[in-house]
Formats: C-alpha cells, structure tokens, sequence
C-alpha cells in the first residue's frame, strides 16, 4: 500500500529512532511512504492551550498538504496523530469553523484522505498473520509492557482507537514478535509528557509510577508510539525504576531481521543494548 | 452582561457545563488532581458562582495536562479538557497572565519556535525557554547526551513557504 507520511517535529529529533524504524518498517511490508510537501509543525499542546484557532489552522495547513497526494497520510507521532484527528473533527463538525479557518490558511480543505496511526495500519491492513509470517527472530525472552498514553486515544470519538480503556492492537502485534506481552492496568495512563520540561518535579513521580507498575507485572521493558511517552519514559524514571523503552516499530525491525535493525539502539538514553544481549538478540 | 458562565459555554460551544452533575469521575481519573488548586470538578462549579478571577488566577488551569482522561470518562459529556484550553485562553486574553509562569513560557517558547522556522528545533526551543524562564538547571543534564547521540542538531531542515505561517499567527491573533 502507499500513503502519505507526516513526520513531524520530534521524528527529526529527539525521536529520530522512530522516524528510521518506522522507515525500515514500512520497507520490510511492503508500505510506501511519500513524504507531506513542505509540512510545518502541528502546533501540538502550546497552540491548543493558547489558542483555539491556531492550533486547528496549524494543523489544517498540513492536512491541505497532504491531501495533495491524495492518499490517507500516517502520523506516527501521537501528538500530531491527536491534533490532526481533533481539527478534522472540528472543521467537519462545524461550517462556519471551516471557512474562517480556510480563509486563516489560505486553502480549501476536502476531509477527503484519512488520519492514519502507524499501529492501525500495521494490524489492519498488513495484519498480524502477515506479519508473524516475516518474523525471523523470535523476541524470546522479551517481556514488555504495552503503554498506549492518551494521545492516541482520547477523546474516544475524535481518535476513533479500538478500546480506548483498554486497547489490544500493540499487545497482540508484539505477540506475534514473540514477546512475552505482560498486562498491566497503566496501559493508558498520562505520562505528563507536556508538562516534563515546565513542570518536571510532577512529572518525575509521574513517570515513576508508570515504571514501577511495569515492574511489577514482570516486565523488563516498556514500549510505545509516541516520541513524548518516549523522551519522558526514557529519560526521566528515578534511578531505581529505570527500565529500556523501545518503540515498537524498532521490535518490529528487530524481529523481522532488517538490516541495521540495532543502530537505534544505542541513541537511547537508557542503554537497552545489554538487555538484548543478554537475551541473546543482538 | 454576559456570566463567566455564559462566556465559558460560548467559547466552549459544545455541551454546557452546567449539566455537570458532580460524580467527580473527572477528577477521580485526573493524573494531576492532587497537585491542583481546584478538582477539575470543582472549576465547573466555580466558573457557576461567577468566581471569575479566582478561576483564571488558579493554577488549575496551567497544571492540566491535555490528556483528555476527564471528557472521556464523564458520563455528561462535559468536555474539561476544553473547559482548560478556554480558561488559559481567557487568562492570556484578560492579562490576568499564568499562575505556573513557566508554563506558559514554555509554549510562547514553543510557538516561537515555530514563527522562526515552519517546525521545531528541540535545541533552539529550550535555549529559548531557559533563557526567558530563568529555569536554566533542569534537564541540563540531559542536553549533552542528547547532542552525543546525534539526535539533536541546532541546524535542521525547515518549512519553505514560511509566508503561509506568518498569515497564520497573524491572522489567529496568536501570542
Ligand atoms: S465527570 Fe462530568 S459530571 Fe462528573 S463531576 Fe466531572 S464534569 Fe461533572
Ligand atoms: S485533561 Fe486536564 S483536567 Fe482532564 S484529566 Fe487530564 S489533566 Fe485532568
């Protein structure tokens, strides 16, 4: 399949490993992605908690962009996965919205490609037979938790996510990796990614709890799909709670036995490479 | 005159808050309850006694993480999280400013960031922040492993067509 791909701010930063296994990824399946032209930032939650109009035109302005290619568009980044979803439930639940936003950008905007997050597509239309059949390295031994957070959630009827309270789609693609997915209740907790840099002390016990559930239901690592859950996840646990945080789609690379699969590995803050090798997968 | 209330209700242009009930499943789910001033549910009956500085002046209203837990629980539909976004408008709108000052320097930070090049640069953006903030000792630590690792870069790719965001700011009335 071929769609349209939205990187974002952070996939050309600090989650510059998710952008290069989503990358591998696609790749390996068999998804072809054309890059947004020209996108601009989303405007994430510095626009929304300032201004209404702002942040549905920042965003607006790329889904015009993108509809350009005429094909849905996947935005790995559940931050700006989130604030496309909410302006295309705004612009299309409100006329008078949409023109003075169109009048605001500059263009028209269709609605007529679909907001797409990298895991729906992964286990909708590749699907997780198709993709256990690609496996050549069992993750035997892993045993992550699964931590969705909230952007890619809620609210429920703007993120249109399969079970919002408690979702399966990550669980059951990292099954068929042949990880040992441990439950846990904090699958979509808030992490306080958007308040780690103003107000880190909060955040800290935050994220503290979160690593200390996982933990606690025998997990050796955490994974996610989201460059904020990550930064925060990967930087900020206390010292004693610290655990490896991967994105899923590096598993996935790791898994199907891509090529330079581990590179990503080691621009982690906390280093996940001597868990892999002491399980033998790297 | 308009109420807070009906100002509020007007902004949020969705379902009133006043059929709130007062179940507090809201703030039972909010991750920062406890650090607030005010319980989420507590803002709505506020916002209904017209305790119009008392709300805009909180910290409440900065400390709310955008994480959407409280519309997606509340069996009325009442959207808090919105209800926030309104609140910290009107504060930045009436001068009233923000309570958690660094907050909002962090977003001015952030929508700079954008102004200047279409997209954000992570290292630019917190130089940015730390400097207006004064906040500069946090997450310093971080910084130098960050730039090791080759994921930070003070150089990167920007948006072309920066005429269309300038028209957007401006247009928006943005801070
Ligand atoms: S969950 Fe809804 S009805 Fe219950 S207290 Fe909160 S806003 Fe009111
Ligand atoms: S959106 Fe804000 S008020 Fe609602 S639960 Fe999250 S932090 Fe609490």
């Amino acid at each position: 399949m071929k769609v349209s791909y939205y990187p974002g701010c952070s996939l050309h930063a600090t989650g510059k490993e998710y952008d290069q296994s989503m990358k591998a990824v696609s790749r390996a399946l068999g998804i072809e992605l054309k890059e947004v032209e020209d996108w601009s930032c989303c405007g994430a939650s510095s626009a929304h908690s300032t201004n209404f109009d702002l942040s549905i035109a920042l965003s607006a302005r790329n889904l015009i962009a993108a509809e350009k290619n005429a094909m849905d568009v996947m935005v790995p980044c559940a931050a700006c996965f989130n604030r496309f979803k909410m302006a295309e439930h705004q612009l299309k639940a409100n006329k008078e919205l949409k023109s003075k936003i169109e009048g605001v950008v500059g263009a028209k905007y269709q609605g007529g490609i679909a907001i797409r997050n990298p895991i729906d597509i992964i286990y909708n239309e590749i699907g997780v037979d198709a993709l256990a059949a690609k496996v050549a390295k069992q993750l035997a031994g892993l045993k992550p938790v699964s931590y969705y957070g909230c952007l890619l959630l809620r609210p429920p009827e703007v993120c249109e996510f399969e079970n919002y309270e408690n979702p399966y789609m990550l669980d059951k693609i990292l099954g068929v990796l042949g990880a040992d997915v441990r439950n846990w209740s904090y699958k979509t907790d808030c992490c306080g990614g958007s308040l780690a840099i103003s107000k880190t002390k909060i955040v800290v016990g935050m994220v503290d709890k979160l690593m200390k559930a996982a933990k606690e239901a025998g997990a050796n690592c955490v994974v996610t799909a989201c460059p904020l859950c990550m930064a925060n996840l990967d930087m900020r646990p206390s010292k004693k709670y610290k655990l490896p945080v991967f994105y899923f789609t590096e598993l996935i690379s790791l898994a199907l036995g891509v090529e330079g699969a581990k590179d990503t590995f080691k621009s982690h803050i906390f280093d996940p490479q001597p868990l892999l090798r002491e399980l033998k997968l790297i | 005159m308009e109420t807070f209330l009906e100002e509020v209700n007007k902004k949020i242009d969705g379902v009133p808050i006043q059929r709130c009930y007062h179940c507090r499943k809201c703030t039972a789910g909010c991750p920062v309850a406890s650090h607030m001033e005010y319980n989420p549910n507590k803002v709505v009956k506020m916002i209904q006694n017209g305790k119009r500085e008392e709300v805009l002046k909180s910290s409440t209203i900065w400390l709310c993480l955008s994480c959407e837990t409280c519309i997606t629980r509340c069996p009325n539909q009442v959207d808090i999280a919105r209800m926030m976004d309104v609140l910290r408008q009107m504060a930045i709108e009436s001068g009233a400013g923000a309570r958690e000052k660094n907050v909002l320097k962090f977003h001015k930070a952030f929508l700079a960031g954008i102004k200047r090049g279409g997209r954000i640069n992570e290292p630019m953006m917190m130089a940015e922040y730390k400097l207006t903030s004064g906040d500069l000792f946090s997450d310093v630590l971080m910084a130098p492993g960050m730039f090791l690792k080759g994921k930070l870069s003070l150089l990167s790719p920007r948006t072309k067509d920066m005429k269309s965001l300038k028209s957007i700011f401006e247009k928006t009335k943005s801070i």
